[in-house]
Parts: C-alpha cells; structure tokens; sequence
C-alpha cells in the first residue's frame, strides 16, 4: 500500500505541471499513458497485484499495435496521449441541482420518448431525492438477488469481494491482446459491472445498468464481466434510450459473459450516445468489444441490440459456440442519421457439434448515414453438424446515405448447413403518401414504417425496453425527411 | 358536397388536367370513365394532394373547406379516402395497428377523442365483415403478401373506420375476379350514405353492374366531355372513347 501511495505522489507531482483540469480536487489526471497512469489507476482503485500485473501486460500489448483501419468509417486521428485516462466518480453537487437547469432541449426529448419523471433527474444527472430513491431501490434490489446467491455489482467491488471469480474469467473471453481497443480497455478500464448467477439459479428479474446509474461513473472505459453457472438463466439490459452525453469523446468497453452447461444468457442493449450535431461535430466515439463464450454444452448466448447513438460506432457482439449443441443468437437494429457511422455485426465462431446460431441485422440509415454489416461465421472442423441462418435487411431513407453488407464466412466441416439472406429497400415515396393518405403524420408515418421494418429485433426486447426502443427509432429519425 | 372548378394540374411540367369541373353532391356516387391517359388517376392524386401533382389553377372544396390549402394528412381528417388501385404493403406493420394510429391520427386531427385498444377492437371486427375480412388478416401486415382481391377488401375495410365525405376509388375492380368484385361491391354499397360524395374511377362498366352510379362522367384529356345517367357507361361499354377522343389526341 504505502508503495502505491508513492506512486500516486509521483503521478500526480509529475503531472502537477502539465495541468491538471483541476488542481484543487486533483480528480483528474493529467492526459497522456503510460506504465505510470496505469499504476496510478490500479492505485486509486485499490487494486491486488495481480490485476495491476494484468493491467500492465495489456499496456505492453497496446503499445505495439496499431489501431485498426479496416473498418468502414472515417474520422480524424484520434491522439491517445491528449486523453485523460482517470476522472473520479462525480460528486451531486458538480451535476445541475434542478431539472430547472438543465438542457430543455434534453428534456424534451425525454417527455417525448415517455421516460417517467423520477428517471428524468437521474439521467440528467440532477442531484435531487430521486437519486436517494434509486440508492434505496438499489439496495433492496441487492438484497433480494442476495438471496438467491446471485452476485450483481459493480466491476470495482467484485475485485474486492470476489477476487477468485473476477480472476478466475477476467481475459478469458476477450484477451488483452485480442484486439487495439481491448488491449486498451484492459489497461485503463475505469468501472462497469460483474454479474454471477449460481448454479441451476432463474435470475428473478432484469438486470439493468439503471439500477446502478448513480452506483459508480463507469466512464468511458467499461468492463463488464457476466457469468452464468451451470443450468442458470440472466437477463441484462445495458444502456437507455435516454440520449446520454458525456465529455469523454472515445468509449472502448468491454463486456465479456461466459455461459456454463445448460446455462442462458440474454444480453439486451439499447445505446444512444450523443451522435454529434447535424454535421457529426461533437458525437461518441464508440469502440466496444463484446463476446460471449458458450462454455458449456446446450448453454445459449443471445444479443440483441439497438443502435441509434454515437458519431461511430464500431461493434460486433460475438458468441464463441464452443459447447457441444450450444446456441448463439445476434439481433440488431442500427440506425444511422445525419452524419452518423456505425459498422457494426456479429462474429459466430462454431467449434462444437451441433451449434446453432441466428443472425438478424437491421440497417436503417437516413442523412448522410453510413451503414455497414460486418459479420463473420466461422464453422471449425469440429463442428460437426453446425447450421447458421443471417438475415441483413437494410433500409434507405433519403438519396444521401450508405449502407454496405459485408458477411465473410468459413466453412471447414462439409456437414454444416449455412443460410443467408439480404435485402436492401427504401421507404417510398408511395408508402409515405398511403400513410398520410390514412391520416398520419409524415413523422410518424416514417416511425411506423422503420418500426414494422425492425419489428423481428424489436420483439427479441424485453417488454419495456421494447416500448421505449420503438419511440427512440421514430425521435432519432426526426428530420430525416423533407 | 365536392365541388371541383376550372381544375388545371400538371405533372412533371405536363399539363394533365385541363379544366376540369365536377360537382358530386353529399349522398351521390359519380363514376368517372375514360381512356388510358385521360388523367384519371391524377385526378384522384391531385384530389388527395400527393407530392409532384401540380395545381396550376381552379378550385377544389369538400363541405366549403378549401382543400387544395392542406396537406395529405390534413385532406384525410378534412374527410377524403382514397381506395388505392396499387395498395401499398408496410411488412412488420399490422394491418389493426396501422389502422388505429390512422384512426386515431385522424380524429386527433379533428380535436376528437383517441379510440382505446378494446373499442377500436370492437369497431374494427364489425367493419371488417362488411367486406368478409378475416380475422386473421387483420393481424397480418399491411398488405403484405395480400392477394389482389385481399388488398381491395382491405381498402374497403379502410374506408369503412375512416367513414370519410369523400370517397375517391381508383380503379378498385382492377385485379378483381368476379366474385372478390361482388364482395367489394356490396361493402361500397353498404357505405353509400346521405353525407358522403364517392367518385368511382373505372375503365370498364362491369364494377358499375355493382356499384350503379347516379351520374357517369367521361374524362377525356383532362377535361369532362359528356356526362349522363348511369346508362352513359354501358353505351360507352360498347361503341367506346372514338367519338370522344379530340381531334388532336
């Protein structure tokens, strides 16, 4: 301890004259990486050896690799060394005190999308009672997932109270060095969730990262870890449809779930990030790496995502079929308007026998959208028997925006069956005015058609995130015509 | 009442309609007959407001409200239907969703209550037997994967929820067989109504067999020709447009 004390003097001295954003509450460091700031984070965070050890050998990894250009979007340089790779958590009295003061703009576009009154403080960061009110329902949350033996809590806290687990997977779905940005995450990860459900154990509700918004400032670097032991089911939902800004310009998470024999794992995501302004100036970066590992035989991972924030988004939910008869499933919509870039698929990689997987992916792009589906399905020689079926649809809206279908496959083993279906259309002109000609608005025409477009991903939600999915499609493609 | 006058409307910078005026009084069908390329279909474009049909003169109101003034939707609530001849399919839209926010939009529009879940429910299963549709079909997409005869029965369907002053059907025995017209045909009759005008467009005299108009107007180069009694159609039936053709065309 008193060495990591050393070395957080020693940061921070160093970095005093290279400015701190702060230098009275010294909460942020300074921008730059290297081994220092990465010490200094596994310091801060009160980390065991081991883990600042692991940190490391990812910061070694990052250093010799070479960010990615292989993907089809475009943006300017990004320069590493300007990033401030730790900000503490921030305290109630740095957010706005009132809904009075914030963005009305924000709030109109809650009261549109329907999030209830006590949710709107809280997202908008508002340090009011509603906060306490989610502290509490937080805890008797915990309290009863306690019960039964399940483990819900936030990434820092499991390295705490459950070292062995966090230990025993951490790396073993996504290595450091598996690819720029993971190598990165695993060296600077700042917060994100662990999740354990035990054995034979039926997760009693939906987890989701709402009831930890206050719990930590995960920031831009998450890590989250999900573990389904043998014959138990879970339910995540990660994200909101409430458009989420932050200061931090890259995001490049990780989240990595491991599902034993017999066990399910339903990972929902609904991520609507600041997309930048109509020109793109100012949107997300997001750079996230998410894979799942099917362990065990018969086990069965299944993503779903909606996609609509972010200036970029670069991300591609993968299973790793590695249980005998195991199940992967990827349902995604990504929408893309204005100058948005999003390319974004799956990876289903079968080495068991019998392994089944689905891929369902929406396009939708509108503006100067740009929209790329980027999957992979590889059959290994072991996998005996293995059956994928891909359907990507994408649709148009507007003469100005892209979208781009990019399935590799590899086949190894004669005995696999593999479909894959596409389709690209376009709203029409005649869909709008037989819409309008029934009395719908022009805005709400384009909502319903998008949304019938996306219905089968749609229904893959759960039943409240669903609802609020389908209103999201029909704000973020406000404007997107005439 | 639809009163159309002097109409002159262009599309893509041709002159189509050249002229046309046409009264339909409350409670009245009309049929309009005519050649290929007379400007039937237009006219019930132009009637509805969609996109890139140009109204370069003349005036057009339904009960007094100036309805080359308003938008698609706002023609819609103002009380005009348009039966499709092409109706157009909305895969993953169901054909009792879309047709309780059309509902609802309308009467929005018209500052009256939205319909809840069960007594659009209710309305819906009661309209839908005046043209034998299905139960099923009414869960199905809009149109999608509709056969000819389904997709005109679904218009109809339409028609009869969005009770509408004006009914404009185009070409609606287009892809008919002769007993998926019959059915169209009563659900028409069975929606004629003292308050509502219906113009019916059609090539063939046959739909008019079912659907007896009280007037028959022909439309030839954009302008009414001749009109007369429901008797016009079946001598139109069998000597043809020739004598009405301009010199010109």
């Amino acid at each position: 301890m008193a060495e990591a004390t050393q070395e957080i003097d020693q940061v921070l001295k160093k970095s005093y004259g290279a400015g701190f954003v702060t230098d009275i509450e010294q909460d942020i460091i300074a921008p730059g990486l290297d081994e220092n700031t990465v010490r200094f984070i596994s310091a801060k965070k009160e980390e065991p050896e081991w883990l600042l050890q692991w940190r490391l050998s990812a910061l070694r990894a990052w250093q010799r690799m070479t960010e990615p250009t292989w993907a089809n979007v475009h943006y300017p340089k990004i320069d590493y060394q300007s990033i401030s790779y730790f900000a503490a958590p921030k305290r109630p009295e740095d957010g706005p005190q009132s809904l009075d003061e914030v963005d009305p703009k924000l709030l109109e576009t809650y009261e549109k999308l329907g999030i209830p009154l006590h949710e709107r403080a809280i997202l908008a960061g508002v340090a009011v009672d509603a906060v306490f009110d989610s502290v509490s329902v937080h805890t008797s949350f915990r309290g009863k997932l306690a019960e039964e033996g399940i483990i819900f809590m936030s990434f820092s806290e499991a390295v705490k109270e459950h070292p062995e687990l966090v230990r025993k997977y951490l790396g073993t779905v996504v290595p450091v060095r598996d690819n720029y940005f993971a190598a990165l995450n695993s060296a600077v990860f700042s917060d994100g969730s662990f999740v354990y459900i035990p054995e034979g154990v039926r997760c009693p509700m939906e987890l989701s990262t709402y009831f930890r918004i206050n719990a930590a400032n995960t920031g831009q670097f998450e890590r989250t870890l999900i573990i389904a032991d043998k014959g138990s089911h879970v339910s995540y939902l990660e994200g909101c449809t409430a458009p989420q800004r932050d200061e931090n310009q890259l995001h490049a998470a990780i989240v990595e779930l491991v599902a034993h024999e017999d066990a399910e794992i339903k990972y929902s995501t609904v991520q609507n990030w600041y997309p930048g302004d109509e020109d793109g100036k100012g949107g997300i970066y997001n750079f996230v790496t998410k894979r799942g590992l099917c362990e065990g035989a018969r086990s069965k991972i299944s993503w779903t995502q909606v996609e609509t924030g972010s200036a970029i988004t670069w991300k591609y939910p993968s299973c790793v079929l590695k249980g005998d008869d195991s199940v992967g499933e990827f349902y995604s919509v990504a929408l893309s308007n204005h100058r948005q870039q999003a390319d974004t698929g799956t990876k289903m990689i079968h080495l068991g026998k019998r392994t089944r997987s689905t891929i369902v992916s929406k396009g939708i792009s509108a503006g100067h959208g740009r929209q790329t589906y980027r999957g992979g399905v590889t059959i290994a020689r072991s996998a005996e028997g293995a059956r994928n079926y891909t359907q990507c649809d994408s649709l148009l809206i507007g003469g100005n925006c892209q979208a781009h279908t990019v399935p590799y496959v590899d086949v190894k083993n004669p005995t696999a069956k593999l479909e894959h279906e596409a389709t690209t259309s376009r709203i029409g002109e005649d869909q709008l005015f037989y819409c309008r000609q029934r009395g719908l608005s022009e805005e709400d025409a384009v909502s319903l058609i998008v949304n019938g477009f996306a219905k089968e991903v749609l229904k893959e939600l759960p039943m409240e995130f669903a609802v609020e999915a389908q209103k999201l499609l029909g704000v973020s493609l406000e404007g997107a015509i005439g | 009442m639809l009163k159309i006058t002097d109409l002159h409307a262009e599309v893509g910078g041709t002159p189509i309609l050249k002229g046309l005026s046409l009264e339909i009084p409350s409670g009245e069908v009309h049929a309009i007959m005519g050649p290929n390329g007379a400007g039937k279909s237009t006219l019930s474009y132009v009637l509805s407001g969609r996109e890139g049909y140009e109204v370069t003169s003349g005036s057009v109101t339904l009960d007094g409200v100036d309805l080359l003034a308003l938008p698609v939707e706002e023609r819609a609530a103002a009380g005009v239907f348009l039966a499709f001849q092409y109706p157009v399919s909305i895969p993953g839209v169901s054909n009792l969703y879309f047709m309780r926010a059309a509902l609802n939009g309308v009467r929005k529009q018209r500052g009256e209550e939205e319909l809840d879940a069960p007594s659009f429910m209710r309305l819906a299963r009661e309209k839908a037997k005046l043209v034998e549709l299905s139960p099923e079909l009414l869960k199905r997409s809009v149109n999608d994967g509709f056969s000819g005869g389904e997709k005109k029965r679904n218009e109809i369907f339409q028609m009869a929820l969005l009770e509408p002053k004006l009914a404009i059907l185009d070409e609606t025995d287009s892809g008919l067989d002769i007993d998926a017209l019959r059915v169209v045909s009563a659900g028409v009759n069975g929606l004629r109504d003292p308050k509502r005008s219906m113009l019916v467009i059609t090539h063939y005299q046959r739909l008019l067999d079912y659907i007896v108009p009280d007037r028959v107007h022909v439309l030839v180069d954009g302008k009414i020709a001749e009109s007369g009694g429901a008797e016009l159609a079946k001598q139109l039936e069998r000597d043809g447009y020739a004598e009405h053709r301009s010199p010109a065309a």
